[in-house]
C-alpha cells in the first residue's frame, strides 16, 4: 500500500513512517520541517501542505492512504491565528485532495484532550460524548475543530472509509509530546490540593495503534489508549521529577519561571483535573493491545 | 502523602491489601484508588467507627461477597457521617473486605484537598457514568437516594425518610443490580441539626451549612447502628415509565423505614427481637 504522511518529520511522524517502511509499505510524506537523516526508501516532500504544491503531491503520487499528522497544540505554535491555519486549514485541504485524488482511507490523528477536563467530567470517556473542554480551553478550539471536520468526513465522503483517532498523551524515550514537554524540567508544577489521573500510552504502542487502524481499514471515531492511567504525583515520582505544589490563586504567575514550564490557563483544568477514555471499541475492532504499561513507559522516558 | 503513612492502622492496611481490585505495581487501580490513601482514610474513619460512634453493624451477610450490588441507605446528619460509617463497615466487618464507592456531592471536586481525597479512596462525584461504570465494573456502589434532602433534615425528622429520587432505580434496572437496603440509625443524633443555611452554603459552594444547639456541625459521640437489608431484585430494563419505577422505589423506601424502625427500638431495648424484614421483591 501507498501511504502519504503528513507531519512526518516530527517524532512521531518519523516512526510511523519506519514501521510502515519495514512493513513493507511505499511511504511517502509532506512537510515543511527537513527530515535530514530519512530512510532512502521513504520519499519526502519538503512542502506546506496549505499550499499548491502539496495538491500535487496527491495528484502525482496517488497514494491508498493518508495519516494525516500536521497538527499542532499550544505548545509548538503560541500564535493562535498560525494555528488555527495549520489545524483547521491544514485538515480541510488533506480531506478534499484525498477525495479529489481517489484516496481510500484516511485516518485523523487527534487528540484526547478533546473531551476536556472539569470538575463535572466523568472519568473513561466514551466516543460519543461531545467536546467539554472548548469553552475553558480557546486554545484547544482548533484542534476540537479539525477533528469535528474530520470527523463529517464519514457522511461528506461515504466512498473514502475515514478513521478519527482521538489518542492519549504520548510518552517514552524521545521525549516528545505534550506530556514530555510538561515533564521536561527537574520541577513539575501542580496545583497544590489537586492530583488528576493522566493517560499516557509508550511511542511505540502509538506508533502500532495507528498502523492497526490502517490495517484494519477503520471508519469511525475512536479513543485509543494504552494502560491504566496513574495520578499526576505518580507520574512526576517515577520520572524522577519533583513536583512543586502551586496554590491555584498564584499557579499561572507562577508559570514561565523559575525554570517552570510555560501554560495557557486553560491549560489549568488539564493540571486539576483529568481526561480519561475508554478505548474499548478500537481495541475490540482492531485486537490491538499495548506491549508497554505505565510504568514502562514512564521509566522509558526517565532513563533516555 | 508520606507524612502521613504513621496514621496508617495495620489491620486496615491488611484489608485494603484483600480488596479485590485490579492494582497496579504502585498500588493504584484503573480509576486512581490508592491503596495507601485507602489505608490512611479508613485508619481515621475506623477510629470514629470503633471508639467515637461505637458503631454495630447488622446483616452484612446480605452484602454480596463480590459483583455489583448497590447499597440503598437513609441520610441524616447534616454532614455524610452515615455514608463514612457505611464505607468502614463494608471494609472491615465484610468477609471478603469490599470497597463501598458513594457519589460525592459536586461541589467536593471543586474544593483543594477534598478533589484529591474523594478520588483517591474512589469517592467520584456523583455522575450517571460514574455509577453505571463501576457497577459494570462489579463493583459496590452506595446511594442514598434522599441526597442533600436527606443530610438538610432538622432534628426532630432524623428518623423519617424524605423523598427519593428514581435514577438509583433506573440504574439498578438499566445494569442488573440487586438493591441492599440499608438503614443507619445515629446520623441524627451525633448531629443535631437545628438550622441550614443556605446562604453560608451558597458562599462556601456548599447546598448549605448545618447548624446545631452548639453552632458548629462536629459529630457527638453517640451510638450507631447499621442494618443491611436483605437484596432486592427487580426485574427490568431502566426504560419503564415513571409509574412502575416509582413503585419500586416505593418499595425499597418502606423497606428501608422498617429497617430504620426495628434499629430503633433495639437500639433503646437490646432485648428486642432481632429479626430483620423480609424483602417484598
Amino acid at each position: 500500500m501507498k501511504v502519504l504522511i503528513t507531519g512526518i518529520s516530527g517524532k512521531l511522524g518519523r516512526m510511523v513512517a519506519e514501521y510502515l517502511s519495514t512493513n513493507g509499505h511505499k511511504v511517502i510524506g509532506i512537510d515543511r520541517r527537513p527530515w535530514p537523516d530519512a530512510p532512502k526508501k521513504i520519499k519526502m516532500f519538503n512542502v506546506d501542505l496549505r499550499k499548491r504544491p502539496a495538491e500535487d503531491v496527491f495528484r502525482k503520487q496517488k497514494p491508498d492512504a493518508v495519516i494525516h499528522m500536521a497538527t499542532v497544540t499550544h505548545l509548538t505554535s503560541r500564535h493562535s491565528e498560525e494555528r488555527q491555519r495549520i489545524n483547521l486549514g491544514g485538515t480541510r485541504r488533506v480531506f478534499e485532495h484525498c477525495n479529489q485524488y481517489g484516496v481510500k482511507h484516511v485516518i485523523f490523528v487527534g487528540r484526547h484532550t478533546y473531551y476536556g477536563a472539569a470538575p463535572d467530567s466523568p472519568l473513561y470517556h466514551t466516543e460519543d460524548e461531545p467536546p467539554a473542554g472548548v469553552m475553558t480551553y480557546p486554545e484547544l478550539a482548533d484542534l476540537i475543530a479539525a477533528d469535528l471536520y474530520a470527523g463529517s468526513a464519514l457522511w461528506r465522503f461515504p466512498e473514502m472509509t475515514t478513521t478519527v483517532l482521538r489518542m492519549v498523551y504520548t510518552l517514552g524515550p524521545t521525549k516528545h509530546g505534550t506530556l514530555a514537554n510538561f515533564l521536561r524540567g527537574p520541577r513539575v508544577p501542580t496545583v497544590m490540593g489537586y492530583d488528576p489521573l493522566f493517560q499516557f500510552m509508550h511511542e511505540h504502542d502509538v506508533v502500532t495503534a495507528i498502523c492497526a487502524a490502517l490495517e484494519h481499514k477503520l471508519a469511525g471515531v475512536y479513543n485509543v489508549s494504552g494502560p491504566q492511567p496513574v495520578p499526576l504525583s505518580l507520574a512526576i515520582d517515577v520520572t524522577g521529577r519533583s513536583a512543586i505544589p502551586i496554590p491555584e490563586g498564584i499557579f499561572l504567575a507562577m508559570m514561565g519561571r523559575f525554570g517552570l514550564p510555560r501554560l495557557p490557563r486553560g491549560a489549568v483544568a488539564h493540571v486539576k483535573y483529568p481526561v480519561v477514555i475508554d478505548s474499548d471499541s478500537f481495541r475490540e475492532a482492531t485486537g490491538w493491545t499495548n506491549e508497554f504499561d505505565e510504568v514502562q513507559a514512564m521509566e522509558s522516558f526517565r532513563w533516555a | 502523602m508520606t507524612m502521613l503513612r504513621f496514621l496508617i492502622d495495620d489491620e486496615v492496611m491488611d484489608r485494603v491489601r484483600r480488596l479485590e481490585l485490579p492494582w497496579n505495581r504502585y498500588g493504584i487501580d484503573p480509576f486512581g484508588i490508592s491503596q495507601e490513601h485507602l489505608a490512611v482514610f479508613f485508619s481515621s474513619l475506623g477510629f470514629l467507627y470503633k471508639r467515637y460512634f461505637t458503631v454495630r453493624t447488622y446483616g452484612i451477610d446480605n452484602v454480596p461477597n463480590r459483583g455489583r450490588a448497590m447499597i440503598v441507605g437513609n441520610h441524616s446528619g447534616g454532614v455524610a457521617v452515615d455514608g463514612a460509617m457505611i464505607l468502614v463497615s463494608l471494609l472491615m466487618e465484610k468477609e471478603p473486605p469490599r470497597l463501598g464507592q458513594g457519589m460525592a456531592e459536586k461541589f467536593l471536586n471543586q474544593v483543594p484537598v477534598a478533589s484529591l481525597w474523594t478520588n483517591r479512596v474512589g469517592q467520584f462525584t456523583g455522575l450517571p457514568e460514574h455509577a453505571a461504570r463501576l457497577l459494570e465494573d462489579e463493583r459496590l456502589l452506595m446511594v442514598f437516594p434522599e441526597g442533600a434532602r436527606g443530610t438538610a433534615k432538622l432534628y426532630p425528622d432524623r428518623h423519617s425518610l424524605v423523598r427519593f429520587g428514581t435514577g438509583f432505580m433506573r440504574l439498578a434496572l438499566q445494569t442488573g443490580s440487586p438493591i441492599i437496603p440499608t438503614a443507619f440509625i445515629g446520623g441524627g443524633e451525633a448531629i443535631p441539626t437545628i438550622h441550614n443555611s443556605k446562604t453560608l452554603g451558597k458562599l462556601v459552594g456548599a447546598p448549605y451549612v448545618p447548624f446545631t444547639p452548639y453552632v458548629l456541625p462536629v459529630p457527638r459521640p453517640v451510638h450507631c447502628e447499621i442494618y443491611y437489608g436483605e437484596p432486592m431484585h427487580f426485574e427490568g430494563d431502566g426504560t419503564e415509565e415513571d409509574d412502575l419505577i416509582l413503585d419500586y422505589v416505593a418499595q425499597v423506601k418502606t423497606q428501608i423505614g422498617r429497617l430504620i424502625e426495628l434499629g430503633v427500638e433495639r437500639r433503646d431495648n437490646l432485648d428486642a427481637p432481632f429479626t430483620l424484614p423480609e424483602a417484598d421483591a
